[in-house]
């Protein structure tokens, strides 16, 4: 039986490591290279790259920087952030990640996600979305919107009806970040990631509100999660990944050790 | 490419088969971070002479086995198994072992009699491919899981499992609605489901262990 993923986040901005409030108020606090190794060692199942400034001119320090995380780093990793073409997930694909993230270019361009799964497979390619709380109803039934470029831009697209789609054009993964939720330390959100958890028959990854074990906990169980991202908790060293999966595994999930 | 040997206690160069397959970078990066001396290769006459063998792959069986018979690659790698050398087959690397695979219904290299299935769990709630960290059940020793925890995970990513005629060939299964061969071998040749090369430490140890194995013994 698979073992629940905790899965460690790293923004990465000018090739640093970095952590954002709901979006805004980026502080830079360390290399990437590091922390992912530290992580790794730690006892983190997977680690999340974030291209978070994202631009023709950054992208070959973001291969550096995955070059250099494969060559330290043995456990699956992935890398998403502004990738908009074929060619750059097949880039950043041989430069070492196991598996790519589409968000907002998925929504402008939905045929990408086809793309880069019929070239390295499903299991290549995940659906990463922010998702907002919004009044039900209109295009949004489910209450909850997609937003793309960073939270800033609403989309009018029902998040459990795109993610759905996505997972039909070839994703085989699907992370849902609460905006909501992001940042505040305050628990993920347990209904959005239930619903899409009985949505789609693909692995799904919460994301965004982790402040304690328990969050972690209640997102895999009430929340129906596969795994559970997690940044600021570990970044400001509240808790290490080893600590968090040791918790999980006292209160009876099956993880990793 | 010939990665400098850094690690006197190893006995040969291990020779990584590049047959357009997939993530080759990363077994060789893994073997290089533990100073185990490799080369990737696709040549033929180099796989029927080398020393320690590794047949990583990621892909689909059928287009696979086109490129290794077009190649000549298939007969060196039978070669090599006949003159006795270890090899380490790793996921597509381990099916295509079989005499025959469902994938594309290729013929595949014959060399465990068996062949590959979908898996298909009952309970529907499990998803395939089968993606993630998972346990193994020893059915036997082995020299390779040598000072490796038995509780130790292993990362996954399938949706094929091989189906050897003799089960005397399975060393650990795993689970995924039902139990599947995880781990193979006889003599000479290893091979696993899941990717030592992605598995962590646990999975680190295994190549470590690869590098120095002596099937003869």
């Amino acid at each position: 039986m698979l073992s629940k993923r905790l899965i460690a986040c790293l923004d990465i901005r000018n090739g640093n490591l970095a952590k954002s409030i709901k979006f805004v108020d980026t502080k830079e606090i360390g290399d990437p290279v590091e922390a992912a190794r530290e992580y790794y060692l730690g006892g983190a199942d997977e680690l999340v790259f974030y291209d978070i400034n994202a631009s023709f001119e950054n992208r070959g320090i973001l291969i550096d920087t995955v070059n250099k995380v494969a060559d330290k780093v043995f456990i699956p990793f992935s890398v998403g952030g502004g990738l908009k073409t074929l060619d750059d997930c097949v880039n950043v694909i041989l430069a070492g990640a196991e598996k790519i993230h589409l968000n907002s270019n998925a929504v402008k361009n939905p045929g990408l996600i086809g793309q880069v799964a019929e070239r390295f497979g499903s299991q290549c390619v995940i659906l990463s979305t922010d998702v907002l709380r919004v009044p039900r109803g209109g295009s949004i039934p489910s209450g909850f919107e997609i937003v793309i470029n960073g939270g800033r831009t609403h989309t009018g697209l029902d998040a459990i009806a795109w993610i759905k789609k996505g997972v039909a054009l070839g994703a085989g993964e699907v992370v849902v970040n609460a905006i909501d939720a992001d940042g505040t330390k305050d628990g993920y959100d347990i209904e959005l990631t239930r619903l899409v958890a009985d949505g789609v028959d693909v692995p799904v990854v919460a994301s965004g509100g982790a402040g304690s074990p328990e969050h972690v906990r209640r997102v895999l169980t009430e929340g129906g999660a596969d795994a559970a991202l997690v940044s600021s908790i570990i970044h400001y060293k509240n808790y290490s990944p080893g600590e968090i999966k040791k918790y999980l595994a006292d209160n009876g999930i099956k993880v990793r050790l | 490419m010939l990665d400098t040997l850094t690690d006197k206690k190893n006995d040969g160069v291990i020779t990584i088969i590049d047959y357009s397959a997939g993530n080759l970078t990363s077994v060789r990066r893994a073997l290089v971070s533990l100073g185990i001396a490799c080369r990737v290769t696709g040549d033929a006459g180099e796989i029927a002479a080398a020393e320690r063998v590794i047949f990583p792959g990621v892909g689909n069986a059928k287009s696979a086995m086109e490129s290794l018979n077009s190649n000549g690659v298939a007969d060196a790698l039978r070669t090599a198994i006949r003159r006795g050398v270890p090899v380490l087959g790793i996921c597509l690397g381990m099916q295509i072992m079989m005499t025959s695979s469902d994938e594309g219904g290729a013929n595949c290299l014959g060399i465990f009699d068996g062949g590959v299935k979908l898996l298909r769990p009952d309970d529907r709630r499990l998803k395939i491919p089968h993606m993630g960290w998972d346990s193994l059940k020893y059915v036997k020793e082995h020299a390779l899981f040598d000072g490796i925890d038995s509780r130790s995970e292993f990362y996954f990513v399938h949706s094929y499992y091989v189906d050897p005629t003799d089960k005397s060939d399975v060393i650990a299964l795993s689970e995924h609605g039902v139990d599947f061969p995880a781990v193979i071998g006889r003599g000479n040749v290893f091979a696993v489901q899941f990717h030592p090369e992605k598995s962590g430490a646990a999975g680190l140890k295994i190549l470590q262990n690869f590098a120095a194995w002596n099937p003869k013994k």
